[in-house]
């Protein structure tokens, strides 16, 4: 019988929550890795026993985790116990989570120095793994956006990463500079209908698409505006906060920025304003229903400066027509009261019918919607801060 | 043999529960026991120092004999009751944050 497995990662450990697909009654689990902040964790569509974990640590740095029996055991991949643990002259095989930036000759250059804070050149350097994004394909293959900003690419099930390098060595690399969470490279979407097509966003830098699997990349933020750069509608320099496409449309794209929720019809050339009738348009999440591509969600947040719901009411709003004519959606959310956040990474949906909507709060809730968004039950309420959810179907 | 006590999370990620002991031919020195430990350990590699620059992380400590060596040369030779094992080289992660 399928079940549903919500992946929760919180700043002090990973969660699963399951249940059948009803989902009325949940089981939630002990906390995996305990202690860690888990910015991400995914399964593979391929095959959804298969989960990578982004563990880090402001005392011992990156780790990543993989289980390949839907979250029972875990192991660093290319440690599992019995295997070898070093190369036959002696040197240790840990590499899983070894994130080297290219400085070869042939691709690396000219990779040397972002923009920092200060308005002087910083050079790059690897903090930690924001998104694990599993390929459409093959449960091997798995990409990672990685904080100071760049796109990582594992083939063998996570045991070794290489840069794809052409996306940090964009002639406008030097002007990226970091949003107030730190320069991270948060969204990767693989385009289900082209296997060479990939978009990625960084704070605060903006969208980047290739066409070639990653060699080069093109900045696509034309129509947008932010107020907090010099020259609003510049090439770089804004802060997108998420992207989400439906897979039957790959050329549409919804964006929540900084501020403005947009929307694009082609790929990225050109995007266009939807925030219409919404509270606020800051925020960090947005989502598209599963059967329905015109239905987008979010969850508005007061301001920059003020990082909680408007008025104290968690509100989800829901647009049926691809952007504008939002409606709230209450039945269940806290109406008065309440001041979490929803972090970029805090939103999924389900492929079943109904669809479910799923988002965790830094206030430790993880909310389900199993009817589209009508109404809502929190399945569990005491977690750490939440991260990143994830949902998949396990048969 | 050399003694080494690492932190709560350091061990879960090795999996075991109790100091490491290795033999390490050659002088004794800070990178001489990481290299070691992480040959040994392999999943421990870039949480203790950094993966590229081999640099120390910045809230990972090392006390040696009741004195904090952690800015000392990672090449100078550690003392005799390290050698001798009859004090453990102590790897911590510092007192700080939530």
């Amino acid at each position: 019988m399928s079940k549903v497995q919500v992946l929760v990662g919180t700043k002090k450990g990973a969660f699963i929550l399951t249940s059948d697909t009803k989902r009325a009654k949940w089981d939630v689990s002990e906390p995996f890795f305990g202690g860690w902040e888990i910015y991400h964790i995914k399964g593979s569509p391929v095959d959804p026993n298969r989960i990578y974990v982004s563990q880090t640590s402001g005392w011992f740095g990156q780790i990543i985790q993989r289980s390949d029996d839907g979250g029972k055991t875990w192991f660093q991949p290319g440690f599992k116990p019995g295997d070898a643990t070093t190369t036959p002259d002696g040197m240790p095989v840990g590499e899983s989570n070894k994130f080297a930036y290219d400085t070869s000759d042939a691709e690396g250059k000219p990779l040397t120095t972002h923009q920092f804070y200060d308005g002087t050149q910083k050079p790059w350097e690897f903090k930690r793994v924001w998104h694990l994004e599993p390929s459409l394909t093959d449960p091997d293959t798995v990409y990672a956006g990685v904080e100071d900003a760049a796109l990582f690419k594992t083939t063998d099930g996570g045991k070794s990463w290489k840069e794809l390098s052409g996306l940090r060595g964009h002639s406008t690399g030097a002007q990226w500079s970091p949003g107030a969470g730190g320069m991270g490279l948060h969204t990767i979407i693989l385009d289900p209908k082209n296997k060479n097509r990939i978009y990625i966003a960084i704070s605060a830098a903006g969208v980047f698409r290739t066409d070639d699997s990653g060699k080069t990349w093109s900045p696509i933020n034309k129509g947008l505006s932010s107020q907090y750069i010099p020259d609003p509608n510049a090439e770089v320099g804004h802060c997108v906060h998420r992207i989400a496409m439906h897979p039957s449309r790959p050329d549409v794209l919804y964006m929540q920025k900084h501020w403005d929720v947009m929307r694009t019809n082609n790929a990225g050339e050109l995007w266009h304003e939807v925030s219409d009738n919404l509270p606020s348009d800051f925020g960090f999440v947005i989502d598209v229903h599963a059967h329905e591509p015109e239905t987008i969600y979010v969850i508005p947040i007061k301001s920059d400066s003020e990082h909680f719901p408007p008025d104290g009411k968690l509100r989800v709003y829901r647009s049926r027509t691809g952007g504008n004519n939002w409606e709230a959606l209450t039945n269940g959310l806290p109406q008065k009261d309440c001041y979490v956040n929803i972090l970029r990474e805090a939103m999924s949906v389900d492929r079943l019918d109904p669809c479910g909507i799923y988002f965790g709060t830094t206030g430790g809730q993880v909310y389900a919607s199993a009817d589209g968004g009508d109404s809502w039950n929190a399945i569990v309420q005491n977690l750490p801060p939440v991260y990143s959810v994830e949902v998949q179907i396990v048969k | 043999m050399i003694r080494v006590v690492l932190p709560y999370h350091l061990r879960n990620l090795a999996q075991i529960n109790s100091e490491v002991h290795l033999d390490i031919s050659g002088d004794i020195t800070i990178n001489a026991i990481l290299t070691a430990l992480e040959a040994r350990y392999p999943m421990l590699a870039g949480t203790i120092r950094d993966h590229t620059t081999q640099q120390r992380r910045p809230f990972v400590r090392y006390y040696v004999c009741g004195e904090d060596l952690s800015l000392e040369p990672p090449d100078a030779q550690l003392p005799p009751q390290i050698i001798s094992g009859e004090e453990p080289f102590v790897i911590l992660g510092a007192i700080a944050g939530g």
